[in-house]
Parts: structure tokens; sequence; C-alpha cells
């Protein structure tokens, strides 16, 4: 049982971040996702601090206003600052990730937070929590109740805001025109990226979720023209790695969550060499 | 006073375990610095991140096949590592529709995913040898030994020794490729190089801070002194001092605090330096900027409002007619709040003078606003002459430029044109003495 939780909180993760992730991707702001990732760190602890517990909720707006803060720094240093964009990126969220190193550190007796936790996680921990029961007949780890929550909310934001997210992503003037706003839409986004960073950091930590809003997302870019195809095919590709990814770790008995992104490498490179229409190497036999 | 105990304490350096900690940081912080300059002038600031997480799968598999820790072997796996994935990178944009940015948080986390991996699997295969390479991931700055710095030593001169055998070609490449190509300088070559500089500093710094904050010791400092020059040495020493200031710092936090991180405050007063710069500096920094940009919001709401009074004065034939705002605003959309504004501004300049609430323009005024005319007329005269734009085009091109124009400019379009009586649309050129106007 404890393998079918593990991989259950891997694809519930996986789905979620590989649907933002195309979004992200298409609208170039991946190296955002990873600087939320990273940032929203001083957030966790000072809800960490205030609520005394690692429960969800405060921890969501901890991270949800520390998401948005990243965002808005960088488009300040952007914009105001004069900074190129990489650079805006690379300042802000090292800072923002050194300050909540140091609150960790100042704060060591009473935050049981680990610096290698938020980078990679512990994903096996899943099966060593309780079983609760929010619904008569199904009990889960509070974790897959979490992720899975909050995968639904994903899945909900983009059926009914399909729209909205298109317009912004593909043509923002048009959307601008017709009164669609990108900046509600824009940080719409963010806010689900720091929602998804923060509920899976205990279990896959800060870099899977930087490689699973990326590599599902880059694999299907490649794969297909067409949104609706690109973000099944994301989902996809994270279902699979979390498969493959746990047995992986079972066989080097190593950390489930590195080896799910490992996973994604193989995947990608596999689709970048031989993919029908972009591989490398399909080209090269065409001609 | 305990904290000047601490200060004298701490930089007597009589005490060998400080002057390691702080002479150890202090050369990592300016010479990754020094390097930094060149990722961020390339605009790659990223590619440190990259490299920064992409070294632990090499130092995993060296220690994997050499089975030692000899930091030479670790040094090299993580140099073939970290040079691996900025090609990769470079590789995946070039080869595919895949941008930049998702090649660059693809490679990095993939990288870091298989590197965590195999550091997982070592130690989890109980070789007890493996203690202490997880300083890759977070750095010990707060137990440099005399080794390290020997090592910090070596390093640096290499990189700083290398940037300055090298410089002409790096800032050639970092600023105008295509013409470093030209001239015949093996563009390549010397990109390859600058990598390799970048990795070792990443590769050395990273033991120090850790992944994560890495990206920041190269770019930050580069970041904070772009902002007070634009002269490329000047840039690098300004980088160095501020890395080499920060490191110190955080050496001293962590020396009165020992459970402080050393790595997380040398970046986060790295940070303050770079918000300060961008926020202070003289020319290029958001206060000056900010201010600049109001002076001119100003001078442009003077220009229009004594233009529009001369221009009134001018089709009324009464240039000294006293008019009310109202009046005023139905001739121009300005709101009345910014009218009343520029005509105080102008009444302390002795442009206008306010008589029973209504603004009447002054021989100094008149001139004034002569001149903004003036200079949109030569200016409309000079695109349909010069440019041979049509005459019902060049309106909104003199709007803008009238507010811009230097009295010298002004004389040379006046010589250039030799004076002309008549603008495009046929009105009358003002003069300031008539003379010319008679001619």
């Amino acid at each position: 049982m404890s393998d079918f939780w593990i991989i259950l909180t891997g694809c519930l993760a996986a789905v979620s971040c590989g649907l933002l992730g195309c979004f992200l991707i298409l609208r170039r702001m991946a190296m955002i996702g990873d600087a939320i990732s990273h940032a929203v760190l001083p957030g966790i602890v000072i809800a960490f601090l205030f609520s005394g517990s690692l429960d969800s909720l405060p921890m969501l707006i901890g991270a949800a206003t520390f998401g948005i803060i990243t965002t808005y720094l960088i488009e300040t240093f952007n914009k105001k600052g004069g900074l190129q964009k990489d650079a805006a990126i690379g300042i802000t969220f090292t800072w923002l990730f050194a300050i909540g190193v140091i609150l960790i550190s100042l704060y060591a007796d009473d935050v049981h937070i680990d610096q290698d936790c938020v980078l990679f996680g512990e994903i096996a921990y899943v099966a060593l929590e309780p079983l609760i029961s929010y619904i008569p007949g199904i009990s889960a780890p509070n974790t897959v109740w979490v992720l899975g929550i909050v995968m639904l909310l994903i899945i909900a934001m983009i059926i009914f805001g399909y729209k909205g997210l298109f317009l912004t992503t593909f043509d923002p003037s048009f959307a601008a025109t017709i009164g669609v706003s990108t900046v509600v839409w824009h940080y719409l986004l963010m806010s689900a990226v720091s929602l998804i960073t923060v509920v899976s950091f205990e279990s896959v930590g800060a870099i899977l979720v930087v490689a699973l809003l990326i590599a599902p997302a880059a694999t299907a870019y490649l794969l297909t023209d067409k949104l609706p195809k690109m973000l099944m095919i994301a989902a996809l590709v994270g279902i699979i790695s979390s498969f493959a990814g746990y047995y992986l770790a079972v066989w080097l008995d190593a950390s489930v969550a590195a080896a799910i992104a490992s996973v994604l490498g193989l995947e990608f490179t596999l689709v970048f060499l031989f993919a029908p229409k972009n591989g490398v190497i399909t080209k090269r036999f065409k001609i | 006073m305990w904290i000047f105990e601490q200060i004298v304490e701490f930089f007597s350096f009589q005490d060998v375990n400080i002057r390691y900690v702080a002479l150890g940081t202090v050369l990592l912080g300016a010479s990754s610095a020094t390097v930094g300059c060149f990722t961020f002038l390339r605009k790659k600031a990223l590619v440190g991140d990259t490299i920064a997480h992409s070294i632990l799968p090499g130092i995993c598999l060296s220690f994997m096949i050499f089975e030692t820790k000899d930091p030479l072997m670790l040094l090299l796996g993580a140099m073939v590592s970290g040079w691996l994935s900025v090609y990769i990178v470079d590789y995946i944009s070039a080869n595919s529709k895949i941008k930049p940015d998702t090649a660059i948080g693809l490679t990095l986390s993939v990288f870091f995913g298989v590197g965590v991996l195999l550091l997982t699997h070592i130690q989890h295969s109980g070789n007890a040898a493996q203690a202490g390479l997880d300083k890759f991931l977070f750095g010990k700055a707060a137990s440099l030994v005399q080794n390290d710095v020997i090592t910090f030593g070596i390093v640096s001169v290499l990189l700083i020794g290398t940037i300055i055998l090298f410089f002409k070609q790096f800032s050639l490449i970092s600023f105008d490729l295509h013409f470093a190509k030209t001239i015949g300088i093996p563009v390549r070559t010397f990109e390859v190089i600058l990598s390799i500089i970048t990795v070792l500093a990443v590769a050395i710094g990273i033991q120090t801070v850790g992944v994560v904050l890495m990206a920041a010791m190269l770019i930050t400092p580069a970041a904070a002194a772009r902002f007070w020059t634009d002269q490329l040495k000047v840039m690098i020493i300004i980088a160095a001092i501020i890395g080499a200031v920060s490191g110190l710092f955080g050496a001293f936090i962590s020396y009165t605090a020992p459970s402080m991180p050393t790595g997380p405050w040398i970046v986060v007063v790295l940070s303050f330096i770079a918000i300060f710069s961008m926020l202070v500096a003289p020319k290029n920094g958001a206060i000056s900027k900010n201010r600049k940009q109001k002076k001119n919001q100003r001078k442009i709401l003077e220009d229009n409002i004594i233009k529009l009074l001369y221009k009134l004065g001018e089709k009324e034939n009464d240039f000294f007619k006293n008019r009310s705002i109202t009046t005023l605003k139905s001739f121009r959309e300005i709101p009345e709040k910014k009218f009343l504004k520029g005509l105080k501004i102008l009444r302390r300049k002795n442009q206008v003078v306010l008589v029973n609430d209504l603004w009447v323009l002054t021989e100094e005024g008149k001139k004034a606003g002569m001149r903004i005319v003036r200079i949109h007329r030569l200016w409309e005269l000079y695109l349909t002459t010069y440019l041979r734009i049509a005459p019902d085009h060049v309106h909104e091109d003199a709007e803008t430029i009238e507010h811009i124009i230097t009295p010298e400019m002004e004389l040379k379009l006046e010589h250039l044109l030799n004076f002309p009586k008549k603008d495009p649309h046929n009105v009358n050129i003002p003069y300031k003495n008539e003379k010319n106007n008679n001619e």
C-alpha cells in the first residue's frame, strides 16, 4: 500500500505542475516558476512561526504572499530598476531564499524545516502518515488530500478560465482590447504556482517542483502545437515519470523525488531526439 | 560594548580560524564577482544558477568511479558536468523550438535531480567515506581551513589572471559578438574559456555558499556595479570590492553568531548593496531617473502652456490680453490642476502675471513662447525640406522635438534653413529681432 500512496502523491503533484508548466513555458516564464519555488521559503518559515504548526492553510497564505512578492519584485527590478530580466530573477530569488535560510537558523529550535527537505523533499514519508477520512469511505494520507484538492482547483481554473488563460498567453494585446485583464491572469497563474510549490515542497521539494513544472511541459511542447493536447501530454508525461521514478528509486535505494526528476530528463531526451516531427535525429533522417 | 569587542576581535584577525574564514570568503566574493561581470553583461545571468545545480552529478560520479574524495578529482567531475550543462542549454535552444529560459530550467532541475539521485544512492549504500559530499549542496563557509584557503587563493589568481590576460577578447565577445567575429577573434574558443572559468568559479564557490545562492555570488555584485559606471574596468573593480566586502561581512556575522549561516548572510548583504545601488546611483539609479523624468514632464508642461499663450496672442493679435484658465482649457486638453501648477511655475519665472484671477503674458513670457513656436515651425520646415515628409505629417514630430532642441541646435537649424519666413503651413515664423523677418 505504501507504494501506492507514494506513486499517487507523485502523480497528483506531476499533473498539477505539468498543467501549470504549459502556461509558464508558453509565456516564457519558466524561470519565474523556478524563482517562485525557491522564494516561497521565507513565507513558509514566517507562516510556521506565526501558526506554530505545519498546517497547510497558514503555509499557503505565507507562500502565496511571497510568490506574489517575488513576481512583483522581479517586475519592479526589471521595469523601474532597469535590470535585465534574467538578472532581476536571479537577484530576487537568491535574496529571498537567503532570508529564508537565515530565518530557519534564527529560529532553529522552533522551526522543524530542513534545508535539504526544502530542496528535494522526502516523498517516502507520505506512506508513514496516518490515513484520514474526510469523505466517508475514502481514507488517505493528509498530503494526498491536500495535493488532490489543489489539483482539482488547478484543473477547474484551467477549464473555467480557459479562454482568459489562452488569450493572455498567446495574444495579450488582443486580450486587452476585448477587456480580458492580463494582469489578473498573470497574478492568478503566479498564485497557482506558489500554491503548488508549497503543497508539494514537503513531499517533493523545490527542485522537483521546478522539474515537474518545466520538463513535462517542454516535452509536450515538442510533440504538439495544440494547447489542449499539450496539456494532456504534459500530465501523462508527469504520471509516467512518477511510476518509473518510484521503481528506479527503489532499485537504486535513492531519493524518489530525484529519481522522478531523472526520469523526466530521460523522457525529454527521448522526445528531443526522436519526436515524430521535431526530433533532432528524426529530422536528420527525413532529409 | 559587546559588539565593539567583537568587531575588534574579528578585524584584528588574531584567531587563525577567523583569518582563514575571512580570507576565504573575501577571495571567493571577489573572484566570483569578477567572473560574474561577464556572465551578467552577456545576458546569461542564470548560467551561474544552471552550473551550480549541474555540478552535483559530476561530483557524485567521480566519487563513485575513483572512490576518493580528493578535491582535485571531485573538481574535475564538477567541471565536466557543469560545462556539459552549459553546452546542453545552448544545444537545446539552438536545435528546437524550446526557448532559452525553458532550456535553463529544464537542464538545471534534471541535472540536479540526477545529482541527488546519485548522492542519496551513495549515502544509502553505507559508504562511510561519503560524509561531507553534501557540502556541495549547502556550503560550509564557517568550516574553511587552511587547505581550502590555499585552493581558493590559487583558483582566484587563475581566474583573475585569465581575465586580465584575455580582457580585450572577453569584453569584445560580451559587448559585440559580431564585431569580434569580423575582426577575426576566435569567438568560439573564448566563449569556451569564459564558460570554463565560470564553471571553475562556481565549483569552488558552491562549497562555501551552496547550490541555490551561488548564482547571487556571480551576478548580484555585477548588477550592483553596473549602476555606478559605464566602464567595464571600473565595473569589474567595483563588483570585486562589493563581493569582497559582502564576503567579509558574512564571515563576521557567523563569527559573532556561530549559529548563523555565512552564505545566506553574504547574499543578503549583496542584495542590499544591489538594491541600494539601484535606488541611489547618481546616473542610472531609479531615484535620479525618476527626478529626471519629473523634470522633463514639468518642462513639457511649461513649454506647452507658454506656447499656447503665445499662439493665442498671435491669433488675436494681442499678446498681453488677460485670459482665464477656462478659456485656456478650451484650447488645449490639460487637466485644470496641471494647468494651475504650470502657470504658477511660469509666474515664478516671471513669464506670466496673475491679474484678478486672469493670466497675462509678460514680455519675457512672450519671448519664451516665441522661441518654442519658432523651433516648432523651423522643425516642420526642416522635415518637409530635407526629409521630404508631407506637411500634414510633421506636426506630431515637431510637438515632441520642440522641448528638446538646445539653443545651439536652434541656431544651426536657422542657418541651415537660411532664416526662413514661412513654415510649411504658410504661417509666419517669429524671430527675436524682427529685422531678420523683414530682410
